[in-house]
This record gives structure tokens, C-alpha cells and sequence, in this order.
């Protein structure tokens, strides 16, 4: 059993901006964990541009993103373990891990920071009927092939969702020469963003297919085809619009779960929206000293956002870490009307700062009004020209507002059109 | 090549035969079309062990049943193969069900089925508290159990093959002839074998494969089931073997746990024209799910993490077919092996291995033949302790390929190295569980095919998903 | 002739349309409710353009592969010539970030640089 200040369980965008946050504030044994073999996580192969907008001021491919915190964590004494799993974390914060030169490692933690990402949705969660044949794979897997082994998964490519990694992989394939017949989507509209929908598609002339989806999936042994399908309001397909469209592939790209394994086995409290943990402001968990940032926690769109969330939790680490445990005073927030959920879920009246609260809406708005109450009572309310279930929205509570509120109290976000 | 037996099929049915005739010295061949053992009806079946009340007394169904299914739990064990006999229930809904366990009862002991007895509502619900609160009662079978179909025929071949079986893949059997000496020569696409016996056991295909010899008498109509595989996390919303009252049509739609700790639910039943029609249906698999709830209400929709069909070989005899063929003594048809096929499949091949040494007028014993394999490598399931022992030994152990299911590098090479060899993903898949957890191979999946090439000493665009036309990467990208 | 384009300088994602004479210059500039959009809309009618980003193959490295991008925007109508000329192209391992790929690619004057980090195998 090794003793260590702070344990990080993953070293992609969150654990490290968790972990070198913590060093600053003080934090001095911080041991990192990462399953891949380099630190960097999803980032690494995430090559287009787009990233570092909001946090660095300036536009980055991922591996660019990732490498400003790789050589923060290389330059600092933080330790590191790739190639390195996490199998469990016990009730009393012990983190048992494994690889190929330490074995197994239980590392004795007083805090840590779960910030292993998430995952994609399979073929199998959505239950499209049809054969089992190869060509059928998640849009993040064929990034992998693509950008890191160099390697083609197809040449004729039918990509089934049109959130951002689905639109990233049709121009992806299209410059790597492999003819993208179209994206299908579930919905009315993209949960993809606009900038995307028009370099990744328009600019190749890969119709967009709204309100459709794929109902079956043909080929013994190699993809042959696909059926699609226009689908109604309740998203059920209409019979008579089928049409069989001939591909070698079936890009996946229908969402990202929270990959919560680890969590789940320690019995933390859950969001069922989020399907992350449930979190304070400080993104500390239902668990004393487990904290989670990042996609781990809630799915999120920029990275930069994940970065600032993640510095967030290191924060709290290390005051976890260097103050010890805090009998916390909580009101709740809640998403209503429209407001899918919120991050975090609670905040500790003790809190000495404002808090962002972070959430998401389930539908399209336009020209609409955020609306925060309290107990009922409006405390704040902003215009919004444009809300959309793809982009994160965000609203802070001031410190002086929280001063006014009572335990069990709680504070509710809505849309008001 | 030249064999005194060659088996026409690698499924449980084969892989079984293919063992007992490996206890004598005899020159034995497995043939399979596909890349790999139990890729047809054995492949996708609903895992039950039965105990063996639902075939007319008298039948072999009936005896070879119950003779199997005795065999089971120790041919498991010297093989490292899960079992468990969690026993079963067939529950009623009305009184007219009830009476109709009764039958099943009556049935059960006349085919020498031991332990069954009918529950009452309270007991039932005592046993099973998520089972429909309209149910009334159950007829209790203990001897029931639930094995993995493929990992037993998997054992089963890996443990012929290592007393000295051959097994030959990827073996298509298009054409059967006699040559001069009277032995049956056996061709595919590019390569023929000769054997003095020929043992069809061809599962959907015994039809045609039957007919290469002129023998017409056999019928096999493939019949569809389709499955649905929900995640752990519900794996114990029952705890027996859940089956409805049976129909024409089959046993109806069950619920039941998995060795592995899922739970299963189907299958549908659709008489299809194609023999290896595998693809899942829309209606089939919401017919599978709706009926399901009427055993267990509260299941959803989102905790399933795959579905897949497959095809029960069907013979409108209603029996097992297994005899020397009208056209030839030395060719043995074993047809029409549907439910209760995996759970007869020890005892066909102890029926079929005694038949072929008959008519060979005996046969040398095999003094060197082992009855099991070594256990394999199951990081999963091990402490702490185990685990620092494993990895010191060998660290390919301390690397985790797949996350879902926590299996390591080692175990994936175990599975690429064992006699019959994974070939490909499906095989690793198949052998390891690597790939079939909640992310279903998306992040595993390309590590799995960078490990079969190292380890096969082919290109990445060379590995296959499960063999033929199946390939998975389309050359490099520049 | 009317052009109907989207607005992406922000996620807003505004409907513009340009109204253009014969020669392509543009009369008058609709349904943008910023400056940016206005500009924007201006570039993308008279010459777009736009980043990209590939790879370029590796001799002697870890990966077969390391990501590239397109120092600045290179003229939109390019864009699959660029990753073509880009696909013939192999460097050899050790590659830094920032490493020039590719000087003025097919003479649009912007470099192609290395967006990872490629060691030696």
C-alpha cells in the first residue's frame, strides 16, 4: 500500500487540469492514473481544430489542447502511471489499479478525483434490428483507426446521429477519400453545431437527413446496407418512407455515457439525467473525498469547459486534502420546464465564492428567457436568442444571493419562451 | 488427408461426438464451414440446461434429455465450464395453465426427471418477488441449469483437439464421393479429405449435407429465435430459469439469467426460408420484449445491450434423427438437434461415438486421453492475492484490454495460443468476453485486432470479425 | 443572384442572404443581426476559406501517422487537393509540434505544421 495525498483516475483533459490545480493549491503526493499510454485521453484523437476558444483564446486541434497540460504534468512532480487500469475504489478511499511493471497497486489516497470521461453508446443500446455483420461501429472507434492506427474502416459510409463527433468523422472520412452518403438523424434537428453542420457537411455536399434513422441492417459477413426510415413526432418510424441505402459502414455517433463503473460499484448517489454522480460545488460526490469532473460527470461539448470544471474539482480536492472534512450545508437546485439538469446539484450554503451553475435544455429555443428561482421566488432572470439541448448554458448565483438561503432550500432553472 | 471418422460440423453436437471418439485411437476429423466451432444454431440458443420434462416419453428427445442433462454438471466441471443449476420454473397464469403443469409433471417422471414439484403463489413469489403478481403457480425443476453453449463446445473441441482430434476450419463441404477404396472423399472449394465413416451433424444444413450422398429422406425447416441480452446491472431480477407455458411454436419466451450475469430474454419463432438468416427483425424483437414483461413486469428497454437471432434446426419428425443413413451404413445423419439439443448434446455424442465403434466391431482405447482442459485465466474472478501472483508470473496479465469486462492481454493471448486457436474478433470475443460488455467492443475492439496480429503475425486490415468477407479495416489511410 | 448562407462566426447560426450583381460584388448583406456576421458573410461569398486538418504519414515513428493542420484558412475550393497532396507526403519520426509539414501547400502560401508529438519508435 503506497500513501498518496490525492489519487486522479484518468489523465485525459480533466484529470489533468484537476491534478495540476491541486499541486498549485498545495496538494504535494499527487499520483495520476491513465489507462491509454499517453496522457491526453479522447483528445489525442480529436485532430481537427475547434478547441481552446474559450480557455487559451485561441484555436487548437486536441492533441495541441492536450499537449499544453501533458508538458504542465511532466514539468511538475505530479506522478504519473499510464497503461495503468483502475479495478476499484474501496470505502475508505483505497485505489486498487494494475499494469504491466507495478502489477497491482493499492494506493492509499485521502482524496480522489474520478475523471475517467465517457463512453459511447453501442449498436446494441439502440436495438436496431438486422444482422451482426463487421462495418457497423461507433463514430469515435473509427476516429481511432482513422487518425491514430491509419487505418480505413470503410469506403462507403452511412453515419447514423449528427451530434458533433458524427459530423467531425464525415469530413474526416471524406478527405481520406471514402464517400460519406449521408447522416441520418434521429431528431428534427442536429445536436451538432451550426459551424460544424456547414464545414463538415455543406462544404461536401453530405445531405443531412433530419427526422430519420436507421430500421435495419443488411450483410452476412461485410455491411452490404441500410435501410432508413423517416420517423414521426414520436420518433417512430413511418412505414412506406424505408429506402435501402447501399454502404460497406455504419458509423454510430447517438451519445456519450458517463463512464461510471468505478463510481457505481462505491455506491456513490447518481443523477439519472446526467448519469454521472451527484456533486457539490466543488464537485466532491455523495462520497467524502471522491470528487468528479468532467465528462465523467455530465457530457460536455467544449473541452474548455471541462478544463474549468476540472479546476473546480482539484480546487476542492485540496481543500478537502489540507482542511479536512466540513459538515456541509446544502441547498438544492433543480431543473424544471425545459431544463434538463443542472451541475452542480447542490451547494453548500458555507460556500465563499459565487457559483456557476451549469445545464442543459431539452429542446430548440428561440428568442427564450432563463428564469432562476428560489424557493419559488424569482432571483434571476436573462435572455437568451438561442438555447439549444446540444450547447451547455450556464448562469452563477452570486455570493451575497446565497448568503439569503436556508438548508434544504432550493433553487430551480427553467425556460421561459 | 485420410481419417477413419470425420464430422460434418464443429457445433456442441460435433464438438461432443468429436470428444468421446477421441477416448479411442482412432483418426478423427471436425469440419466446420465456418472460421470457427459454434457459429450456427449453438451459436444463439437461450443456454438452458432442461431437465427434461417437454419430450413425449419414448423419444430420444426424451431419453437423451435427461441423459444429458446428468451429465452436464460433471463434464462442466473437467472442462472449466460454468454451469449453474439455478432449476426452473414453468409458471401458469390461470387455472388452465395449472393443469397443464400437471401434464408437464406427469410427463417429467415418466422421463425419469428427478425433483419436480408445483409451487404454490406464495411460494413462487417468495422465490422470485419480481415475477408477474398474476402468476399462480410453477412447476419447479430442479435439475435445470444454465451453461454458455459456446463455451462449452469451445472447451469441448479445445480438449478433443488435445487428444488428438483435428479440427479443420473454414471447410465448407460441397460435394461427397467414394473413392476406390469405398472411403468417402469430402470436398470443398479447394481441398479434399477422405474418411471411412462421415458423421453429419450439420445442424440446419444435415438437409443438404445428407443429400450429397443422395440420402433425401431428411428435412430440417430453419426456424428463427430471436434474443435479447440485458445489461448486469439487472441480472438478478430472477433467479431460476423463467419459462412461460409452452406453445406450438416452442417453449415460449423465457427469462433467465446468463453464466455470465446478465439476464436473457426471448427467443421469437419464425420459420424462414434462409438457413443462416441471423438478422434480428423489428417485430420479432418487440414481440420478444413485450411477452417478456408478462413474466417480469419492470423490465426496460434501456438496459438492454444487445440483441441477436439464430436458428433452431427444425425436423417436422419432432425427434432427434440419428441413425446410419438408408444410403449408406457408414454415414450417420445426427439431425433435427433442436431444444432440447444442448442439453442432449453429452449424451448424443456418448449415442453416436457407441454406434460408430460398433459398426468399426470395436476400437483401441485411448490410454492417453485427458476428460478436461486446464482451467483458463479468469482475471475477473480472482482476488488480490491471485492477481499479484498472476502478473509476477506473467504480465501480459497486468494489462487490461477490455474495461467492461476486465479482461487482460494474457487472457486474449491464452485465447489466440489454445489448441483451436481464436482466429479472429468473434473468436477472441467468444473465448475471453472481451467485447461483449456495456461498450460492446468500442474501445477494446481495435486493441483486440492489434493483439491477433501481432500474435498471428498478420497485417491489421488482415484481421477478420469472424472469418470470410468480414473484415474489419480497409488498408491504411496513406 | 441571392446566396442564402449560414452565419458561423458564433452558435447562433443566423440565415444571411447576399445579394450579388453579375460580376460577384455584393449589393446588399441580410438576416445577420452582428458585425461579424456582416464580415463573414462578405468572405464567404468573395473567397472562402478554410482550415484543415489531416494526417501525414510517419516512417520510423510510434504511430504509422501524426496529425497536421493548415497554419491558416486555405482557400475552401482546395481543401481535397490539400489533403491529397498531403496523402504522398511521409516524414520520418522524431516529430515535434509546430514541425512544417508542407511548406505553402500547392502555392496557397500557408504551411501544413504537425499537431502532435511523434517519437522515435
Amino acid at each position: 500500500m503506497i500513501k498518496y495525498d490525492l489519487a486522479v483516475i484518468g489523465g485525459g483533459p480533466a484529470g489533468m487540469a484537476a491534478a495540476l490545480r491541486a499541486r498549485e493549491c498545495g496538494v504535494e503526493k499527487i499520483i495520476v492514473l491513465e489507462r491509454a499510454e499517453t496522457l491526453g485521453g479522447i483528445l489525442e484523437q480529436c485532430i481537427h481544430t475547434g478547441f481552446g476558444l474559450h480557455y487559451f483564446k485561441t484555436e487548437l486541434s486536441g492533441p495541441e489542447y492536450a499537449a499544453r497540460f501533458i508538458e504542465l504534468v511532466e514539468d511538475s512532480d505530479i506522478e504519473v502511471k499510464i497503461d495503468t487500469m483502475v479495478l476499484s475504489i474501496s470505502d475508505d478511499n483505497v485505489v486498487t489499479a494494475v499494469n504491466k511493471t507495478d502489477g497491482l497497486l493499492e494506493i492509499d489516497a485521502t482524496a480522489v478525483i474520478l475523471a475517467m470521461g465517457c463512453r459511447e453508446r453501442p449498436r446494441g443500446a439502440l436495438n436496431i434490428a438486422g444482422t451482426r455483420c463487421a462495418g457497423v461501429l461507433s463514430a469515435g472507434t473509427a476516429q481511432k483507426y482513422v487518425n491514430i492506427d491509419g487505418y480505413m474502416p470503410g469506403k462507403e459510409v452511412v453515419i447514423l446521429g449528427s451530434g458533433d463527433i458524427g459530423l467531425i468523422m464525415a469530413r474526416r472520412m471524406t478527405l481520406e477519400g471514402a464517400k460519406v452518403k449521408m447522416v441520418c438523424e434521429l431528431m428534427p434537428y442536429s445536436s451538432g453545431l451550426t459551424r460544424n453542420i456547414v464545414q463538415c457537411l455543406d462544404d461536401f455536399d453530405i445531405p443531412l437527413k433530419l427526422s430519420t434513422t436507421v430500421i435495419d441492417i443488411h450483410g452476412k459477413e461485410r455491411l452490404e446496407g441500410v435501410t432508413i426510415a423517416k420517423v414521426d413526432d414520436n420518433r417512430r418510424p413511418i412505414p412506406g418512407t424505408e429506402e435501402f441505402v447501399p454502404c460497406d459502414t455504419l458509423m454510430l455517433s447517438v451519445g456519450l455515457i458517463p463512464e461510471n463503473e468505478l463510481s457505481k460499484n462505491m455506491g456513490i448517489e447518481f443523477d439519472p439525467v446526467t448519469n454521472g454522480p451527484v456533486v457539490d460545488e466543488l464537485r466532491e460526490t455523495s462520497h467524502p473525498g471522491v470528487f468528479a469532473c468532467g465528462n465523467v460527470l455530465h457530457v460536455h461539448d467544449l473541452v474548455d469547459f471541462v478544463t474549468k470544471e476540472s479546476q473546480i474539482a482539484g480546487e476542492g480536492a485540496a481543500k478537502y486534502i489540507l482542511g479536512g472534512k466540513t459538515d456541509k450545508k446544502y441547498v438544492k437546485t433543480k431543473g424544471i420546464n425545459g431544463v434538463r439538469y443542472i451541475v452542480p446539484q447542490k451547494i453548500d450554503l458555507a460556500n465563499e465564492g459565487d457559483v456557476e451553475l451549469y445545464f442543459r435544455v431539452g429542446d430548440v429555443h428561440k428568442n427564450a428567457k432563463i428564469i432562476v428561482t428560489y424557493n419559488g421566488q424569482e432571483i434571476i432572470s436573462r435572455k437568451r436568442p438561442r438555447l439549444a439541448p446540444g450547447e451547455m448554458e450556464n448562469v452563477v448565483i452570486k455570493n451575497d444571493m446565497l448568503k439569503n438561503f436556508d438548508e434544504n432550500g432550493i433553487i430551480e432553472i427553467q425556460v421561459e419562451d | 488427408m485420410s481419417y477413419d471418422v470425420a464430422i460434418i460440423g464443429a457445433g456442441v453436437t460435433g464438438a461432443m461426438i468429436a470428444r468421446e471418439l477421441s477416448r479411442y485411437n482412432i483418426k478423427t476429423a471436425l469440419i466446420e464451414r465456418c472460421s470457427d466451432m459454434a457459429m450456427g444454431t449453438t451459436k444463439a440458443n437461450s443456454a438452458i440446461v432442461h431437465a427434461g420434462f417437454d419430450a413425449v416419453p419414448g423419444t430420444l428427445k426424451a431419453k437423451l434429455n435427461v441423459e444429458g442433462t446428468s451429465i452436464m454438471p460433471e463434464l462442466c466441471s473437467v472442462l472449466h465450464v460454468p454451469f449453474k443449476p439455478i432449476g426452473s420454473y414453468v409458471v401458469a397464469f390461470s387455472k388452465d395453465e395449472i393443469e397443464h403443469l400437471e401434464k408437464l409433471k406427469a410427463r417429467g417422471e415418466e422421463n425419469g426427471v428427478p425433483g419436480l414439484r408445483i409451487l404454490n403463489s406464495d411460494e413462487l413469489h417468495k422465490e422470485e418477488p419480481n415475477l408477474n403478481e398474476k402468476a399462480v403457480a410453477a412447476l419447479f425443476a430442479p435439475t435445470a441449469g444454465i451453461v454458455c453453449p459456446y463455451e462449452l463446445t469451445i472447451a469441448t473441441v479445445e480438449n478433443a483437439v488435445t487428444n488428438g482430434v483435428e479440427f479443420i476450419r473454414n471447410f465448407n463441404v460441397i460435394a461427397i464421393d467414394k473413392n476406390a477404396d469405398g472411403n468417402f472423399v469430402l470436398k470443398s472449394e479447394d481441398k479434399t479429405i477422405e474418411a471411412e465413416y462421415v458423421i453429419n451433424a450439420a445442424g440446419s444444413f444435415c438437409d443438404q449435407v445428407a443429400s450429397l450422398i443422395g440420402d433425401d429422406s431428411i428435412t430440417i425447416i430453419p426456424r428463427k429465435g430471436e434474443y435479447m441480452l440485458m445489461d448486469r446491472a439487472v441480472g438478478n431480477k430472477v433467479s431460476h430459469v423463467i419459462f412461460q407455458c409452452p406453445s406450438k411454436m416452442g417453449k415460449g419466451i423465457l427469462v433467465t439469467p446468463t453464466v455470465d450475469g446478465n439476464l436473457l430474454i426471448g427467443p421469437s419463432a419464425i420459420d424462414i426460408e434462409e438457413k443462416d438468416d441471423c438478422a434480428t427483425t423489428a417485430d420479432g424483437l418487440d414481440g420478444v420484449f413485450k411477452t417478456a414483461l408478462k413474466s417480469v413486469p419492470s423490465l426496460t428497454t434501456r438496459e438492454i445491450i444487445t440483441s441477436f437471432a439464430g436458428i433452431r434446426a427444425h425436423s417436422p419428425t419432432d425427434d432427434f434423427i440419428i441413425e446410419s443413413s438408408s444410403k449408406d451404413d457408414k454415414f450417420i445423419n445426427v439431425a433435427g438437434i433442436e431444444s432440447p439439443g444442448l442439453s442432449s448434446a453429452p449424451a448424443i455424442g456418448v449415442y453416436v461415438c457407441n454406434m460408430v465403434i460398433e459398426a468399426m466391431g470395436g476400437a483401441e482405447k485411448n490410454v492417453d486421453f485427458v476428460p478436461g482442459r486446464p482451467a483458463p485465466v479468469r482475471f475477473r474472478e480472482m482476488n488480490t492475492e491471485e492477481r499479484k501472483a498472476l502478473i509476477e508470473k506473467n504480465n501480459a496479465y497486468g494489462r487490461i484490454i477490455c474495461r467492461c469486462e476486465t479482461i487482460t492481454e494474457g487472457e486474449i493471448i491464452d485465447a489466440i495460443h489454445a489448441p483451436a486457436g481464436a482466429i479472429d474478433v468473434d473468436g477472441v470475443k467468444r473465448r475471453t468476453r472481451a467485447g461483449m460488455g456495456r461498450c460492446q467492443g468500442g474501445f477494446c475492439g481495435s486493441k483486440v485486432v492489434e493483439i491477433l496480429a501481432r500474435e498471428l503475425g498478420q497485417e491489421l486490415d488482415e484481421i477478420t470479425k469472424c472469418g470470410g468477407e468480414s473484415k474489419i479495416l480497409f488498408g491504411r489511410t496513406k | 443572384m441571392v446566396k442564402d448562407i449560414i452565419c458561423v462566426a458564433c452558435p447562433m447560426g443566423c440565415q444571411i442572404s447576399v445579394d450579388m450583381n453579375d460580376n460577384g460584388e455584393i449589393l446588399s448583406i441580410s438576416g445577420n443581426t452582428c458585425k461579424r456576421g456582416d464580415a463573414y458573410a462578405r468572405t464567404e461569398c468573395t473567397a472562402p476559406a478554410r482550415s484543415l486538418t489531416t494526417t501525414v504519414k510517419v516512417s520510423g515513428g510510434i504511430h504509422p501517422v501524426v496529425p497536421v493542420k493548415s497554419a491558416q484558412a486555405v482557400p475552401k475550393g482546395l481543401i481535397m487537393e490539400c489533403a491529397k497532396h498531403i496523402a504522398s507526403l511521409e516524414i520520418k519520426a522524431p516529430v515535434k509540434i509546430g514541425d512544417i509539414v508542407c511548406k505553402d501547400i500547392l502555392g496557397t502560401g500557408v504551411d501544413i505544421i504537425a499537431t502532435n508529438i511523434c517519437p522515435e519508435a
